[in-house]
């Protein structure tokens, strides 16, 4: 089973080639939303995106008052 | 009339298929805009059905195939209107977009909706009045209309109990979750997932398919393995009515209208 951080380096990874902002401008603590430039319906594209990419499936409201990657990453983490 | 250019749709008929696309900013909310040329074109069904064998729902628009009833308007509308008055208009409203529905949905050949992105609330119940759903893998689906107090209005439960088992109904109008387009192939609510953007020239090739088979021989088939819950479909327009007279409502739309949450789309 992968790790915490192998799981948060991968959102990153694939949040970043989404909305097409350079890897390395992203932090774990950033608020997606401002950091990408993205709504609601852009961040349930991302949620489509890392469903499919971890393989699970992550109801979104578990994803309610979630804003930054870090803490996105552990409700990913919880369901692997 | 085989081609049409409005303001939310347009049509056109190719290789005798009918190919209508939604493409009304921002995200093809059916408002009365929307529901005008609905029915122009369900007005036009008859005749281009004399020579096409396919229909092919989709959206020209990047954000998905449609968001749902037009819930600024709605909201403004009621706020024009006296309570008694609002409920009236949007009664009228129901039965006019049922009627669409329907049509859709019986329909002699073969419909299929192209989906990709946002396919929500009135969206998801267009796509329910084909006979197929095509996903590409970026749509997600959902029935977020609990949260205003409302249940969805456009036919959707009936449709939805009639092609699923009720539990996989209950979860989603329940929840309010949204889903992919791998957990709506796994219930049965998508026929095939495709990549992202092929949804149309699935659904196209497809059609072509279908287009081989007697339209009669068709039309019979699906008649008989698709009838329309008018029973239900009547039933669910009077609990919208209900509902939609009670405070929550008023409050959820306002909710809504006037949000400056950034999620104003997850449940």
């Amino acid at each position: 089973m992968q790790t915490q951080q192998q799981t948060l380096d991968e959102v990153l990874d694939l949040a970043a080639a989404q909305f097409k902002v350079p890897r390395q401008s992203l932090s774990p603590n950033d608020d997606f939303f401002k950091k990408l430039g993205i709504d609601s319906l852009q961040a349930l594209s991302l949620l489509t995106r890392l469903e499919q990419h971890f393989k699970i499936e992550l109801p979104d409201y578990e994803m309610q008052g979630v804003s930054d990657f870090r803490t996105l990453a552990e409700r990913i983490q919880s369901r692997l | 009339m085989k081609q049409f250019d409005g303001q939310a749709l347009s049509w056109t008929v190719k290789d005798q298929v009918i190919e209508l696309a939604l493409h009304r900013e921002p995200c093809n909310e059916i408002g009365s805009l929307c529901l005008d040329e609905l029915e122009q074109f369900t007005a036009a069904l008859p005749d281009l059905e004399q020579n096409v064998h396919s229909l092919i729902l989709y959206s020209n628009l990047a954000c998905g195939f449609c968001a749902g009833a037009d819930l600024r308007e709605l909201y403004q509308r009621s706020q024009e209107l006296k309570k008694k008055d609002a409920i009236v208009g949007v009664r009228k409203f129901l039965e006019r977009i049922h009627h669409v529905m329907n049509t859709l949905d019986a329909s002699p050949m073969p419909t299929i909706a192209a989906v990709h992105g946002i396919v929500f609330g009135g969206g998801l119940e267009l796509a329910l009045t084909c006979d197929l759903i095509i996903a590409d893998k970026t749509a997600r689906f959902c029935f977020p209309e609990l949260r205003l107090g409302l249940i969805p209005g456009f036919g959707g439960i009936p449709r939805l109990k009639r092609d699923l088992g009720n539990a996989v109904v209950r979860d989603l109008l329940l929840t309010g979750r949204s889903f992919n387009a791998n957990k709506a192939q796994q219930i049965g609510l998508a026929s095939q997932i495709v990549g992202e953007g092929e949804a149309l020239r699935v659904a196209r090739a497809t059609a072509l398919q279908m287009g081989k088979f007697d339209r009669n021989t068709a039309a019979a088939a699906k008649k008989f393995i698709k009838p329309i819950p008018y029973d239900d479909l009547r039933q669910e327009i009077d609990i919208f009515c209900e509902l939609f007279s009670q405070p929550a409502v008023e409050a959820g739309l306002k909710r809504f209208v006037e949000s400056t949450n950034a999620q104003p789309y997850l449940p």
